[in-house]
Order: structure tokens, then C-alpha cells, then sequence
């Protein structure tokens, strides 16, 4: 576990497991100093794999905590997922990988979410699912991969995913 | 889009699993980890863990079966039983469980479903319903204490108040159905799940895939069953395997079909 900035920065790869709402997940980053070298770390394109609120952190808000800041590595806005779907969503949904994916392949992944991001980011290669309307399940670019779903319990699926993350050169 | 899930459940008696009508009569059903793996292979898409010990020992057991199951499984992992406090969600959760269930504590003290999703996320919080036909009048009302209390809290009420006291899915179980092998209550699960808009699991009554499909035309997002799997009646993916043929939304990885 990442005690300090120094460790974000040295790291060779840096997981960020989604834990908790979009602002309890900003306000423990930036108090432990963590954010601005987390931010650094992406935009450089250091492995980092984010996971579930972990993705969301990549939009500059999100409508589950009005008023907090996210990284805003992405010009975008977490919204509720609409009343027409069941919230939380739960259970394995059908992730379609863009062709350009290199961790992210087509198959079942297991989501427990209730908010998501509706449209793909502008220089991604992002892979889709659907809830009452397409949402972003993961976005990938070099070896900075973020996930919606859960790899860590998308059984062989998400196995795969790790390894290749693992795997990727750096 | 997202699929119906088929979700087994262990009931674990001092780290073994058991199997009885309505908890009486248990007898030893096995390891709950080879099971456990076992449910993986063949498809499951995520496993419920009852912890059924009466005793302080057993209980303390529970921590380290669900310590050992997480170890193997590469699925999500509901564990329940004798979840009295927020203290006792996060051992669970500490151990390995991704969500825990509550049921008689919660009805008694409604507060505590507030608690499990203010310090982990509704995402974690399950309220598990038994419920039973009133003996008087239409509806259903709340059972508890293993079916020893009937309480005559409208069941459908009560599935609403948790729901906005920060339940993120009901575990619906028909106390008329459990362990009869007739079929889920799907008056019940329309009823519920209408009323409410977080996910609900169907519980009791299952024998066969044909059960399975009724409960979740009937409004279930997800089938939980134990007997119908743990007797080698069915593999999950053969459960699965009908599922999608009657056109419902289905994970099918049949490279992985094993018993």
C-alpha cells in the first residue's frame, strides 16, 4: 500500500483499487498527498491500472458528490446510471473492446456500480458496455488502463486482463 | 447488456458445508472451498455464504472459511449470518467477502443497514428478506430468527424502508417455498421487485432450470439456489444453458463447464 508521494512516483506499476465514493476516494488522495503525483503518474504514461470509483477519478466530477474535484484527465462528468435500469448495477455485462485495446478484450466482466461515464474520452482506446444507454466499462492508452468492471473478481476474464497489463513493456 | 445471474449458496456450519430442510436435519455436504471452485468452473456468477452456526466457535470459523474461499475464487462472494453490527460487516469484508448480508439484526435495528453503507458502500450492504404468506389477508410478512419469530411486518414495506435506509440488493427468500422443491414464490419476487429498484435475488424453491426462468420473468435480477446444485441434480451450466435458450441475457463460458 502507497504511504507517500514518493512511493506513487517510484513505483513501476500502481494499482488504484476503486474503494468508497468519488469524494471519500479525492478527499483520502489528497489527504494523503497522493493526488498530484497519481495525476503525474498518468499523464506520463507510467502502468497504472484503475479500478471501479478508480476510473470514475479520471472525470473532473461526478454527480454522486457534487462539489468535489476529481484528476481530470479526462474532460467529463460521472453521472447516475437512469431510472428505466436497476441501480446498483450488479452482475457480469458484455464488454465490446475497441479494435486499438491492447489489455481490454471483448468477453464478460463483473460490474457493481451505480454511476458510470456515458461517452468515450477523446484519445482512448475505450471498451463499452451497456446499462439503460452505453456507459465506458474500461479506456486504455499505453500501459495507463482504467476499469469500471471488477478484474480482480471477473474470474479467467479478468485474470487475463491483469496478466496482460502485467506483461505490457514498459 | 447486463445478465441474469445464477448464484449457488453454501450454508456453512462450523467451516463444513451442510444442507437440511429449513436449517433442521443438517447433514455434511462438503468443503466449502472445493465447492466453492467447483461452482466457478461450472459458471457461477457469484456465491452466497450463510454462515449457520449458532455458537461464538463457529462463528469465529466463518472468518477463516471465507478467508480460505477468497483465496481460490476468482467471483464475487456475499457472505450472512449473525451480522449484528457494522463491526461484524467489516471482519467479513476484511476476510474477503465483497458484499454481506443482514437479516434479523437489520429488522430489529434497521439502523444497522444504515451503518454497512455509510462506512462501506451500498454496494456492500444486502438486506436478506425471509418472507411468508400472512396467515390473514393478502401479502407477505417478515420472518426471522431462522423462522422461529413471525414478526407481521409487511414484507413488501419493509423491502422499501431498507432500500432507503441503504440496502443496495434484497436476498429474497419464500419461507412457503424454502426447501420445498416448488418452485420460487413469484407473486412475491413482482411484488418486491416492483417496489423497489435496487437488484433483487430469488430465494426457495427451486428443483429446476424451468424455476429458475419463472423467478426471473418474474421481476428477479438474480437466482440463488443450493440443494438443486449441491445433489448433482444440475451444473450451473447446465441451468445456464436453458437460461439462454429461453432468451434470457446469459454468461455462458462453456470451455469452463466442468463439474
Amino acid at each position: 500500500m502507497a504511504q507517500s508521494a514518493e512511493d506513487i512516483t517510484e513505483a513501476g506499476h500502481v494499482m488504484l483499487p476503486g474503494v468508497g465514493s468519488f469524494g471519500a476516494a479525492m478527499a483520502a488522495l489528497d489527504k494523503s498527498g497522493l493526488t498530484a503525483p497519481l495525476r503525474a503518474r498518468i499523464v506520463l504514461g507510467k502502468p497504472t491500472l484503475s479500478i471501479c470509483v478508480g476510473l470514475q477519478l479520471f472525470c473532473r466530477s461526478s454527480e454522486e458528490s457534487p462539489g468535489a474535484v476529481g484528476l481530470g484527465i479526462v474532460d467529463a462528468q460521472v453521472t447516475r446510471f437512469p431510472e428505466t435500469v436497476r441501480v446498483p448495477q450488479f452482475g457480469w455485462n458484455d464488454v465490446n473492446a475497441d479494435p486499438a485495446c491492447q489489455v481490454v478484450e471483448d468477453g464478460f466482466a463483473y460490474f457493481a456500480n451505480s454511476f458510470s461515464m456515458a461517452d468515450a474520452p477523446a484519445g482512448w482506446s475505450v471498451a463499452m458496455a451497456d446499462h439503460g444507454g452505453p456507459f465506458v466499462a474500461a479506456m486504455e492508452k499505453g500501459s495507463v488502463v482504467a476499469c469500471q468492471f471488477h478484474p480482480e473478481l471477473s474470474g479467467a476474464y479478468g485474470q487475463g486482463l491483469l496478466k496482460r497489463w502485467i506483461d505490457l513493456p514498459c | 447488456m447486463l445478465t441474469a445471474r445464477v448464484i449457488p449458496c453454501l450454508d456453512v456450519n462450523s467451516g463444513r458445508v451442510v444442507k437440511g430442510v429449513r436449517f433442521q436435519g443438517l447433514r455434511d455436504a462438503g468443503d466449502p472451498v472445493e465447492l466453492s471452485m467447483s461452482y466457478e468452473r461450472q459458471g457461477a456468477d457469484e456465491l452466497v455464504m450463510l454462515d449457520v452456526s449458532a455458537t461464538p466457535e463457529g462463528r469465529g470459523n466463518a472468518l477463516v472459511t471465507v478467508a480460505a474461499v477468497r483465496q481460490e475464487l476468482g467471483i464475487p462472494l456475499t457472505v450472512g449470518g449473525g451480522v449484528r453490527k457494522a463491526a461484524d460487516a467489516g471482519a467479513l469484508l476484511e476476510a474477503g467477502a465483497d458484499k454481506v448480508a443482514a437479516n434479523t439484526a437489520a429488522v430489529t435495528r434497521p439502523e444497522l443497514l444504515t451503518e454497512i453503507a455509510d462506512h462501506f458502500g451500498s454496494q456492500c450492504a444486502i438486506v436478506a428478506i425471509d418472507a411468508a404468506r400472512k396467515a390473514e389477508g393478502d401479502g407477505w410478512e417478515v420472518i426471522t430468527l431462522s423462522g422461529k419469530n413471525r414478526t407481521g411486518m409487511d414484507a413488501i414495506g419493509w423491502a422499501r424502508e431498507a432500500v432507503d435506509r441503504g440496502a443496495g440488493e434484497i436476498l429474497l427468500t419464500s419461507w412457503d417455498r424454502d426447501g420445498t422443491r416448488s418452485g420460487y414464490d413469484t407473486d412475491l419476487l413482482q411484488a418486491v421487485s416492483d417496489a423497489v429498484h435496487v437488484p433483487v435475488i430469488a430465494s426457495g424453491g427451486a428443483a429446476k432450470p424451468e424455476h429458475l426462468i419463472e423467478a426471473l420473468q418474474s421481476g428477479a435480477d438474480a437466482v440463488l439456489a443450493a440443494s438443486i446444485f449441491h445433489d448433482g441434480d444440475y451444473t450451473v451450466g447446465d441451468i445456464k444453458r436453458v437460461m439462454a435458450a429461453a432468451g434470457i441475457p446469459t454468461r455462458l463460458d462453456l470451455t469452463a463447464d466442468t463439474p
